[in-house]
């Protein structure tokens, strides 16, 4: 058989005809039963085809996704047990090598090196001829009972439209509870990875202690030395001045943002003509398309070595990696975010309270500062609290422009290290993935999806109080 | 057009053909009226004939559409309120207005009334500023109602006690003129009705210029009505004389219900 027509891909296809085929079936039916018995069908014909097509297909493919992750790690499961016989002395790692090779060969991308690979792929191979044997079976009974079942339901009567809208509902809430689900399995495992953690590390010493050095915490001797080092300290997992950093670089980063972002939205909303506006909005809204990652460059490359170079010539220390730097573009990357949501808060502001402010003799400054602005105050902090959690959550900028070293400090122009950083730091690399130091990303982790959640919330809350006012 | 004088009463706003365009549009034809002072005068007329153009004239709101073109003068004792030399701000602090739909800041009660003696500057003092509020208040007829709770977000009254502080709001700031564009018409019976007998008792301070589209309201609360149609003045005079014997026979028809 060739590599195209593998064996997947002609189930496809089969299994794709054979809903068309009924599809074509049941309208038929439906239609000659309709002119026998001379009534009219309930729904229109092609609700019929839907119907059975449905029947035919859904089961299938629901028993092609079991098999998936049923049936083929069982295959590999007993080929790689037949490898451990083969190859009694070889280490596990090597053998997971092999296994792969293994698995290359069967499916011929490569040729054996040797007889023994010869002979454990051929078994493999036929292995899954066989399982392949059993599931197109498996499938067509499948079908065929699903069709069967369907076809003998379709008369005139049947309310074949109401069936299938049914089903498209519980398709439509299916998606939104597999949504749904997937975020609670990611902190579900977030949360159980956290409480492996505190086993090892008390709470009070993670959210308490001022010592960050997760690194050192590896070898179990040096730690203890580190510890004792740093006199009286709670451990090496204090993420004070972690939070610190973050916190540093997120307020940098507003500072930044929130009066750029604040100003330029009063100008579209307020004093820029439609035309000007419909160029200025949506240019700044490109800003918030470019990469993270291209912030990054810019931080590293452009603004660190900009501000140090200011630095020196101040007289001033500023270290090569900054959180103004860090700060500071990230700042610049949410401007769009925050003028884009603010022109829309404003725009909002109903007109009659601003002709109620010039009514009164107010100028247009006193009239956005006193009344609009105040106005759409709830809204304004919504958007603001959602730019916080954005700036928390940024990884790419402060990965290449804040640092690593975990400084306890509120100085801008040393080196700062952010929770994001941390954990790229500790998942990245080899590493064992139960030692306490990479467990402790998953509390950072936490932590800070509990952060941005918060404010996430405390966003939504207080955008909806602005919704209520002006409705 | 013939303008009745009553000569007993003073002329406290003189307007002299005035046209006014939105865009290419002419929304107003060459109308000039004479509005006594400290008398209640109202614009009456079919939906879209220019009375809130026109009311909007007299403190310049159509300053605030870009699309919009006064021309003709409206001399208020010396001033052309039309000039370009005369400052809208300062204007506005003279000429209040009340709005169709009860506009209040999302402040307290005490907030909104005090926003225009604070952009103003006019009191000097804390006390002074409570003293102007409260007057207000009491002129608006609103205080016995809110006395206790002017620390109260001003979104949570009554619309009928929010268009009274928005009447509190506009005297506040100590104008001889107010403009009211259907200041009632968001309202229920009884709220209009108190809001009608504030109108009357304010008429004794302020020259007032109300649209309203009941011609009953017209004929309670005005001294001289003023009849608009397609952007022209047809008819203005006594409101006794409008309602009773109009001379126009437009102003007849959408008296009796005919247009409208
Ligand atoms: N902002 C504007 N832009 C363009 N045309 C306008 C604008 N405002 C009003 N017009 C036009 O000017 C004319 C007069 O409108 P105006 O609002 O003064 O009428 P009105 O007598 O107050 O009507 P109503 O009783 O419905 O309030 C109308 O034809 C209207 O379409
Ligand atoms: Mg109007």
């Amino acid at each position: 058989m060739s590599d195209f027509l593998s064996p997947n891909l002609v189930v496809f296809a089969m299994t794709i005809a054979a809903a068309f085929l009924s599809f074509y079936l049941a309208t038929g039916r439906v239609r000659k039963q309709a002119i026998a018995s001379q009534t009219k069908s309930h729904s229109l014909n092609q609700y019929y085809g839907f119907y059975v097509s449905l029947w035919v297909l859904v089961p299938a493919i629901l028993l092609a996704l079991m098999w998936m992750f049923a049936a083929d790690p069982m295959l590999t499961s007993a080929a790689k047990a037949r490898m451990v016989d083969a190859y009694p002395n070889l280490p596990e790692s090597f053998l997971n090598l092999k296994m792969a090779q293994l698995v290359n060969i069967a499916s011929g991308y490569i040729k054996a090196p040797d007889a023994v690979m010869a002979a454990q792929a051929e078994l493999l191979r036929a292995a899954q001829a066989s399982a392949d044997r059993a599931r197109s079976l498996t499938l067509a009974a499948v079908m065929c009972n699903g069709f069967f079942y369907a076809f003998r339901r379709v008369s005139p009567e049947l309310r074949a439209r109401v069936l299938c809208e049914a089903f498209l509902r519980r398709l439509f809430f299916l998606s939104a509870v597999v949504a749904i689900l997937t975020t609670i399995g990611i902190v579900a495992s977030l949360l159980f990875e956290a409480v492996r953690f505190f086993r090892e590390i008390s709470l009070f010493d993670f959210f308490f202690g001022t010592h960050w050095s997760p690194m050192t915490a590896l070898r179990p001797g040096d730690a203890a030395a580190a510890d004792e080092f740093v006199a009286g300290s709670t451990g090496s997992f204090g993420m004070v001045p972690v939070m610190a950093g973050t916190l540093l670089v997120a307020v940098i980063a507003m500072a930044v943002a929130v009066p750029i972002g604040l100003f330029s939205a009063i100008y579209t909303s307020e004093f820029a003509s439609w035309r000007v506006r419909n160029i200025v909005k949506p240019t700044l809204e490109v800003l918030a398309g470019v990469p993270t990652v291209v912030y990054g460059f810019f931080a590293a490359l452009t603004a660190a070595p900009f501000f140090r170079d200011l630095g020196l010539f101040v007289g001033l220390d500023v270290s090569s990696q900054s959180a103004l730097a860090a700060g500071g573009v990230m700042g610049i990357m949410i401007i769009p975010f925050i003028s884009s949501l603010s022109d829309d808060v404003i725009t909002a502001v109903p007109q009659s309270l601003r002709d109620g402010a010039y009514g009164l003799g107010s100028t247009r400054g006193e009239t956005i500062i006193r009344v609009v602005l105040p106005a759409a105050f709830p809204g304004l902090v919504g958007a603001f609290l959602l730019a916080i959690s954005r700036a928390i959550g940024e990884t790419m900028i402060v990965v290449m422009a804040a640092g690593v070293a975990a400084n306890m400090t509120i100085n801008p122009l040393e080196s700062v290290t952010t929770v994001t950083v941390q954990i790229v730091m500790l998942l990245t690399g080899d590493n064992e993935f139960d030692s306490v130091k990479t467990l402790s990303a998953f509390a950072l982790g936490m932590t800070l999806f509990v952060i941005t959640l918060l404010l996430n919330v405390a966003a939504l809350t207080a955008s909806r109080r602005l919704g209520q006012r002006y409705e | 057009m013939d303008t009745v004088v009553d000569m007993a009463k003073a002329i406290k706003i003189q307007a002299k053909d005035v046209n006014v365009f939105y865009g290419e549009k002419q929304a107003l034809n060459n109308v000039s009226i004479d509005i006594e002072d400290r008398s209640v005068t109202a614009f009456i007329g079919p939906s879209g004939c220019g009375k809130s153009t026109f009311l909007r004239c007299f403190n310049r709101m159509n300053d605030v559409i870009p699309s919009c073109r006064v021309e003709g003068s409206i001399m208020m004792g010396d001033v052309d309120v039309n000039s370009l030399q005369t400052d809208p701000v300062l204007l506005r602090a003279r000429i209040g207005m009340v709005f169709q739909k009860p506009n209040p800041f999302p402040k307290t009660i005490f907030e909104n009334v005090a926003y225009g003696p604070r952009i103003h500057g006019l009191a000097q003092s804390k006390t002074e500023l409570d003293d102007m509020v409260e007057d207000s208040l009491k002129k608006a007829g609103l205080w016995g109602e809110v006395a206790d709770r002017l620390a109260d977000q001003a979104t949570g009254l009554s619309g009928g006690q929010q268009q009274r502080l928005c009447i509190a709001r506009a005297i506040a700031v100590g104008p001889d003129v107010l403009l009211m564009d259907e200041p009632c018409s968001a309202l229920d019976p009884i709220a209009t009705s108190v809001i009608e007998e504030l109108i009357s008792e304010l008429q004794q301070r302020f020259t007032i210029l109300i649209v309203t589209h009941s011609m009953q309201q017209a004929a309670r609360v005005s001294q001289k009505t003023a009849y608009f149609h397609l952007g022209t003045l047809v008819e203005y005079g006594d409101t006794k004389d409008v309602f009773t014997l109009p001379k126009n026979e437009q102003t007849e028809a959408y008296i009796s219900g005919k247009i409208g």
